[in-house]
């Protein structure tokens, strides 16, 4: 089988946000890099119990300047077979989306895993475009994955519940909480990682459809109203009169 | 300047998040919404509430298939001459908005905050809640997927023209095995109010008292990831940076530290309560109200006092 997974770098989720150059740039000053969460807790580490249990290879894809090299390897370290960097800048989601739409149509994935979302973005887009840019079904919010022969029967979320599908391989999956357990990579993985291919491909020109003219912080909070624990009932009725919200 | 709001309404109603992507999209421009499924045409005429002129419901389509809805989606918009195609930023439109938008070419607004300001820029939420990015798009017709609970919903009076469509969708891409209904009947993501509590709380024995409060104010429960990692409760209510992102009207957070991954998924709500022992716990630096005390004694005390106010009005 050939499983092919979107990994995005994004900020430690302890990185303090901030703004340069008019509000325009994130302040990577001092910032950590990671594997975005979903991408590697449950969309990569699936794909390698998939590949352990039947067989094949799981390939890393990444849109992204060569910054983007030390979280590559990490999913290298973590257990992928090997990585491409698309050598883009990564402007908008659909530019991104049509980069790996480009590199996946010719290389017979099986599987398209992508995280639920990127925990900077938070767009949930890149996964549904690649579908539709591929022609493929598209398995959004999946918790569990499994595959026999041809077909994989896949949970996924829906309001209020889950839903039992079987879908046809190949197909793009995003992936949601209950997937897979984190992988914690071991020092033979990270040494491995050092001399596994990481082949860079140039990007295709797309258009960008959208584009981030500036970013705000939300404002302050004013400061917490204490109340007395031995005072409840002063409580409700601040929610009542004051903040209207019971 | 046409506007398209796609809804989902195959549970037979029309949610709260449908509802305000309808009035969203009327203070764009004239609403037509598309929707499928079997939801009376009597529901679909009330959307003229909230500012649809028209209803168009493929009543063939029966499920949430992603590439049927975005083929009845990208058609009806070409029908329509649609210039602005609006989602909730639900499950749904998580899953149709964005191959729409690359079916069509369209920029995608995700996690839309606001309406578009005059000079066409829509707000969104990024860094999980911690910043706003301001988003301008490039091409002719744009799509937005709005978040939930970002627009204060005005019901005025009016009665959309329902019409039967019948648009080719293709194939179906996957088959509905079955469904496991989740318990409890308030939603998570469109609850206005939610009572979440973590592990402070010590056990999975002493969620009564979280959930006996959460009825008594019809609000859903959440709780922190730990809370759902060990088990004590379903990973549908993990609150966070790696769990849902709300935006209830009142959030109150019992035996919750309020690390700053838990804070990035509960931030937007208009009004926070935390109950803590810890002076320090850092959720107090992001609350509205604060108690410094014991969940197990305040959380039943808040029960009987909201009861006690409920009784009176
Ligand atoms: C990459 C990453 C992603 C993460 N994503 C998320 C996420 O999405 N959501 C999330 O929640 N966490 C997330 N976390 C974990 C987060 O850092 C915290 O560890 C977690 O939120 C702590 O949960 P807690 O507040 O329930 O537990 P604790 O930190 O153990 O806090 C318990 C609190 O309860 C208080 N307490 C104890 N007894 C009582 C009592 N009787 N009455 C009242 N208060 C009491 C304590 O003072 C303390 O403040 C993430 C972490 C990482 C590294």
């Amino acid at each position: 089988m050939k499983l092919l997974v979107c990994i995005s770098k994004a900020p430690d989720t302890t990185s303090k946000i901030d703004f340069v150059e008019n509000n325009t740039k994130f302040n990577e000053a001092g910032v950590q890099y990671i594997v975005n969460p979903y991408d590697e807790w449950y969309a990569l580490v699936r794909a390698l119990e998939l590949k352990e249990a039947l067989g094949g290879t799981v390939t890393t894809i990444t849109v992204g300047g060569i910054d983007d090299e030390p979280v590559i390897r990490k999913a290298l370290a973590i257990g992928a077979d090997e990585s491409v960097r698309i050598n883009g800048n990564a402007k908008d989601a659909y530019y991104t989306a049509f980069q790996i739409a480009d590199y996946a149509k010719k290389g017979g994935f099986d599987i398209i895993f992508t995280g639920k979302e990127t925990i900077n973005y938070n767009g949930s887009q890149v996964g549904g475009m690649i579908a539709e840019l591929v022609g493929m079904p598209y398995i959004s919010l999946a918790s569990k994955l499994d595959v026999n022969g041809t077909t994989a029967i896949i949970h996924k979320e829906m309001t209020g519940g889950v839903e039992v599908v079987e879908v046809n391989l190949p197909f793009v999956i995003s992936a949601a909480k209950g997937m897979a357990e984190q992988r914690i990579p071991n020092m033979r993985g990270i040494m491995a990682a050092r001399t596994k291919p990481l082949q860079v491909v140039e990007p295709v020109a797309v258009d960008e459809l959208v584009s981030f003219v500036n970013f705000d912080l939300p404002k302050a909070k004013s400061a917490c109203k204490y109340i007395d624990p031995a005072n409840v009932a002063e409580l409700v009725h601040l929610l009542h009169t004051e903040a209207k919200v019971i | 300047m046409s506007v398209l709001v796609y809804i989902d309404t195959i549970s037979g109603n029309i949610s709260k998040n449908a509802m305000e992507a309808v009035f969203y999209g009327s203070k764009i421009g004239p609403v037509t919404v598309v929707t499928n499924g079997g939801v009376s045409a009597d529901k679909l005429a009330s959307l003229g509430n909230f500012g649809a002129t028209k209803v168009l419901v493929q009543r063939a389509l029966q499920s949430q298939d992603a590439s049927q809805l975005t083929r009845l989606v990208s058609a009806t918009a070409g029908t329509t001459g649609a210039t602005t195609i609006v989602f909730s930023q639900d499950l749904t439109g998580r899953a149709v908005a964005p191959r729409v938008s690359a079916s069509l070419k369209a920029g995608l607004v995700a996690g839309a905050v606001s309406l578009p300001d005059a000079g066409g820029i829509f707000k969104v939420n990024v860094f999980s809640g911690k910043a706003f990015g301001n988003v301008k798009v490039n091409s002719a017709i744009r799509v937005v997927n709005l978040t939930p609970n970002s627009i204060a919903l005005e019901t005025g009076s009016g009665s959309a023209a329902v019409e039967e469509i019948s648009v080719d969708c293709g194939a179906p891409s996957y088959t509905v095995k079955s469904v496991e209904k989740q318990e409890g009947d308030i939603l998570l993501p469109e609850a206005e109010t939610v009572v979440s509590a973590g592990r402070g709380l010590k056990g999975p024995e002493n969620w009564g008292m979280v959930e006996d409060l959460a009825k008594t104010l019809g609000a859903a429960t959440a709780c922190s990831r730990p809370v759902a990692d060990i088990g004590w409760r379903p990973h549908h209510e993990h609150v966070g940076q790696t769990g849902l992102a709300i935006r209830p009207n009142l959030y109150i957070a019992a035996g919750i530290s309020g690390a700053i991954q838990h804070l990035a998924g509960v931030n937007g709500s208009k009004v926070i309560v935390v109950i803590n022992t810890d002076p320090e716990a850092p959720f107090f630096k992001a609350a509205d109200y604060g108690i410094i005390g014991d969940a197990f004694d305040i959380l039943p005390k808040l029960n009987e006092e909201i009861k006690k106010l409920k009784a009176q009005n």
